[in-house]
């Protein structure tokens, strides 16, 4: 079938009322039985063990205290990110210079790091007499809850710099001069106005932000130390053969009150205002200065390179020194420690890229119902807060939920399992980017198409794809390096694949059969880093290219 | 009081491969209406936004009041500026943001609600106070717009196509309210359009503009009456043009021979004999009588299509000589004509103009971009 006749078929299939109803209902239907039931009911299904909780009062204070710590610290980090994040992505998306696209470039990295990786850089750099503690003598920051903030510090903070990028990039300028020629110096403008209006887009990267705070499990807990939240608490609890009930307990109350933050911040946000009545034109006009401007740049840029950047890279450093040390031809030839890695690493791109491609397939018709309100607006917004479930799953307690689940079906084979539990993480990512974009192309486009003639499917392809391509991109993006560096859900699912993370904690945790050097962990994981960056490169270009038709 | 003094300026895009604005001096005077006019990317945006601190020139002065004002930024330049899409904040009502401006500048509640009520009274939209812009009509939002704009209290109203996205009835009331509160405030504006009628009813005096360049300034009248380039001529007004040479110069009036050995005169004698000429006339400024007349400057034609248009009736006539020109009639005056009617065209020897052919030829000259 020639490529034309293909679009043909396609664009007749979609006028048909049937088929595109059945597209709306599989993707829906994809989404509750693969991603949204099996985390929740493998829960519900161990639910009569969350009497182990109430029975041992110790170990129910020591949840609650836990659950707490989680919410402390997601709360915290997200407006760290936040404070952050916006003078960076500012800076970024408003600056001149060409090398702000390295800069931007460079944001990604702790997206491209496996998590555990990013924990044991961190851990190094901080606490490690490699690290700078070298500079002082002493740990600098000892394992426990402020490296567990510098940590999801590091991780969440992209998040906040990359979504905030794509709204400067995507809103109208006209707004801020319009405020400017009324007398409001830079400063009140980007806070009455500016941010006023990128409202939605600031509530959507605090929610992802703070949703990864509460997840994260595998990095998390190599920086603990004795220091328990939510996730720690659930993966020490499983170490110490306490059963299932804290994972079950723990996992609900951060599932539930998470889930009841998000419904209230979808119902109320739009109605939420930001305090932009109250004017200090004095101090305002003193912090807009060019002065202040530039010492506020060079503190952000400081941030990102002393606390995200240089953090997140130490570990994959003495990668260099592998050359000279002959490291690097054990690895290349795969002896020793190196017999898997090869492997894993593969795997890990493989089921990143089916991950990314069923996303994409599930994902948009998922993203046309929430933005468009297709299923009607009451069953749209309730999908609308659903999507992001999975978000706030802690992934261990995603992954042995999923395990609980799927065990039930013993003729899955393991790399399906695997595919599923890292769709049911990446899923969100991908389904909010895209709704979001979709909901800020005017419907008045989408008619003169119609009206011009494009059947549902050419629309999507000629209209919606093209306008919506940096987010299209974003939220693959998103996906990948999720899929790349996810660790804890990993662990619980599979027994006898080993993705590159779950290679490089075993190496990091010296549980492998070989015992991995130092140098061999920094090369392993500068590997991945690399091709990582590499695809992330060819990725960016490609959607470049395509620019330059448009 | 405000007057803009604008020396020298050019402003560059893409790497200084697109001259938006070229090497471009103007004065406007204080309380004087003053209308940008030049077709799409002749660079008038970018001289508002240059005058307004948008952004920066890459050469030249920019005066205002006086004062130098290249380094000072548009929050200290005392302007309002009316968006040629508004602009009003999506996320604040009629009353915030007609209050913006006097709240940004610390002028107090008291001072803010009275101003916002002043404002928006005079625009006759007090009662809309509470609406958010996107409850309002077009027209509605444009006069939202310029109340805000007005209430931080300028003397300089910088109007970027403020009309544009009206539908013509209000364009043509707004046109006259927004000229009647500049005047009653004694305020200076500055207005962009490309409509040459809305420029000519609202402004004291126009600066045409064609590639980054200012070709000709002067009142309405001047313009119309005396367009010292091809490109005004046609811009402002329309006109016939039609090529030939100097056959000779007389003591009262020069003789132009164009195309097919037609003869006419004309009062313009500042040509040299044998130049090469344009010669334009209004269409207007032609007579159209049925048959052969025997009057001045007379050419045959047939009329090839005739275009009712309200208040005047359109005529195409092919001339003998295969030029087409246009005429047009008041359709309440004389007997309306029919296609194919054999027709003599003619025009007084004072109401036509006479340029030199341009080097670049006439259709390069008359394009627009």
């Amino acid at each position: 079938m020639s490529r034309f006749s293909l679009i043909r078929f396609l664009d007749r299939m979609s006028s048909k009322p049937s088929v595109r109803y059945l597209t709306y209902s599989f993707s829906a239907a994809f989404f509750f039985a693969l991603i949204l039931i099996p985390p929740i009911l493998g829960i519900l299904l161990k639910w009569n063990e969350i009497g182990q909780i109430f029975e041992n009062s110790s170990l129910q204070s020591r949840a609650l205290a836990a659950v707490y710590a989680s919410f402390g610290i997601a709360l915290f980090v997200s407006l760290v990110d936040v404070v952050a994040g916006l003078p960076l992505a500012w800076f970024i998306a408003r600056g001149k210079s060409k090398w702000l696209n390295v800069l931007d470039t460079l944001v990604d990295i702790p997206f491209i790091l496996p998590t555990v990786a990013l924990g044991y850089s961190l851990f190094l750099f901080w606490s490690q007499p490699e690290g700078v503690s070298s500079l002082f003598g002493a740990s600098l920051v000892s394992p426990g809850w402020l490296l567990i903030i510098l940590l999801h510090f590091v991780f969440s903070f992209p998040i906040i710099v990359r979504v905030m990028v794509g709204a400067l990039l995507d809103y109208q300028i006209v707004y801020e001069e319009a405020s400017r020629t009324l007398g409001a110096p830079p400063l009140t403008a980007d806070r009455t106005v500016t941010l006023s209006i990128l409202k939605p887009s600031l509530v959507s990267s605090f929610i992802l932000a703070f949703a990864r705070s509460i997840s994260e499990t595998g990095a998390t807990l190599m920086v603990a130390g004795t220091f328990e939240n939510g996730p720690v608490f659930i993966a020490n609890a499983q170490a110490e053969h306490l059963g299932d009930g804290p994972l079950v307990f723990v996992s609900f109350i951060l599932i539930a009150v998470s889930f009841s933050i998000f419904a209230v911040i979808t119902v109320l946000g739009p109605r939420l205002k930001l305090p932009t009545k109250k004017v200090w034109p004095f101090v305002e006009r003193k912090l807009s200065g060019s002065h202040v401007a530039l010492s506020r740049n060079t503190v952000t840029l400081a941030i990102f390179v002393l606390v995200v950047l240089l953090p997140s890279l130490f570990v994959a450093l003495p990668a260099f020194y592998a050359v000279i040390t002959g490291t690097l031809g054990q690895a290349l030839s795969g002896t020793g420690v190196w017999q898997n890695y090869w492997q894993s690493l593969f795997l890990s791109y493989f089921v990143a890229a089916v991950v990314t491609f069923l996303n994409a397939l599930v994902g948009l018709p998922m993203a046309v119902l929430i933005a468009r309100k297709r299923a009607g607006k009451l069953p749209s917004t309730a999908l609308d807060v659903l999507v992001n479930v999975p978000l706030v799953v802690p992934s261990i307690a995603l992954g042995a939920s999923m395990k609980f689940f799927w065990s039930n079906f013993a003729f899955i084979p393991e790399i399906a399992l695997l595919i599923f539990a890292h769709i049911s993480i990446t899923y969100p990512y991908f389904v909010r980017a895209m709704a979001s974009a979709i909901g800020r192309i005017g419907m008045d486009l989408e008619e003169a198409s119609r009206i011009l003639g494009a059947k549902p499917f050419t629309l999507f392809r000629t209209i919606i794809l093209p306008l919506t391509k940096y987010s299209l991109f974003a939220g693959a993006l998103l996906v990948f390096t999720r899929s790349v560096d996810e660790t804890g859900a990993t662990l619980a699912v599979v027994t006898t694949l080993k993705t590159a993370p779950v290679l490089l904690v075993a190496w990091v945790k010296k549980t492998s059969p070989i015992p991995a050097t130092p140098l061999d962990i920094s090369l392993g994981i500068g590997f991945l880093v690399l091709f990582s960056f590499m695809i992330l490169l060819i990725l960016r270009l490609v959607v470049r290219g395509r620019e330059r038709r448009y | 009081m405000p007057e803009v003094r604008v020396e020298n300026v050019s402003k560059k895009f893409g790497d200084g491969k697109i001259v938006a604005v070229d090497n471009v001096s103007l004065q406007i005077n204080d309380k004087e209406y003053f209308a940008l006019l030049g077709p799409s990317g002749c660079g008038k945006t970018t001289l508002l936004r240059l005058i307004a601190g948008l952004i920066q020139p890459d050469e030249g002065n920019i005066y205002i009041d006086g004062k130098l004002v290249n380094d000072v930024p548009p929050e200290d330049r005392g302007i309002g500026f009316v968006f040629q899409t508004y602009a009003l904040f999506p996320h604040m009502d009629v009353w915030d943001n007609v209050t913006y401006g006097p709240r940004v500048k610390d002028w107090g509640t008291e001072q803010s609600n009275k101003i916002g009520r002043e404002m928006l009274e005079m625009v006759r939209l007090y009662e809309r106070s509470r609406a958010f812009p996107q409850e309002l009509s077009g027209g509605m939002m444009q006069r939202v717009a310029v109340a805000r704009a007005l209430s931080a209290g300028a003397k300089l109203l910088l109007l970027d196509e403020p009309l544009g996205a009206l539908d013509a009835k209000i364009r043509l009331e707004l046109r006259y309210l927004i000229r009647r509160l500049v005047k009653d405030l004694e305020l200076t504006a500055i207005h962009v359009t490309h409509d040459q009628g809305e420029a000519m009813a609202i402004s004291d005096r126009i600066a045409v503009m064609r590639k980054g360049k200012v070709l000709q300034v002067g009142t309405p009248q001047e313009l119309y009456m005396n367009p010292k380039e091809i490109f005004v001529a046609n811009f402002v007004g329309e006109s016939n043009f039609l090529e030939g040479y100097i056959e000779s110069v007389g003591e009262k009036e020069a003789v132009l021979e164009l195309r097919g050995k037609l003869r006419v005169k004309v009062l313009d004698k500042s040509m040299g004999l044998g130049e090469r000429i344009v010669l334009a006339v209004r269409p207007e400024a032609f007579e159209l009588n049925k048959g052969h007349k025997r009057v001045e400057n007379a050419m045959l034609g047939r009329i090839e299509r005739v275009r009712f248009e309200g208040t005047t009736i359109r005529y195409e006539v092919r001339l003998q000589n295969e030029d087409l020109v246009v005429v047009t009639r008041p359709t309440l005056a004389g007997e309306r004509l029919d296609a194919d009617e054999k027709v003599t065209v003619s025009f007084p020897p004072d109401k036509s103009f006479v340029f030199m052919y341009p080097s670049k030829g006439l259709r390069e000259e008359l394009l627009a971009e």
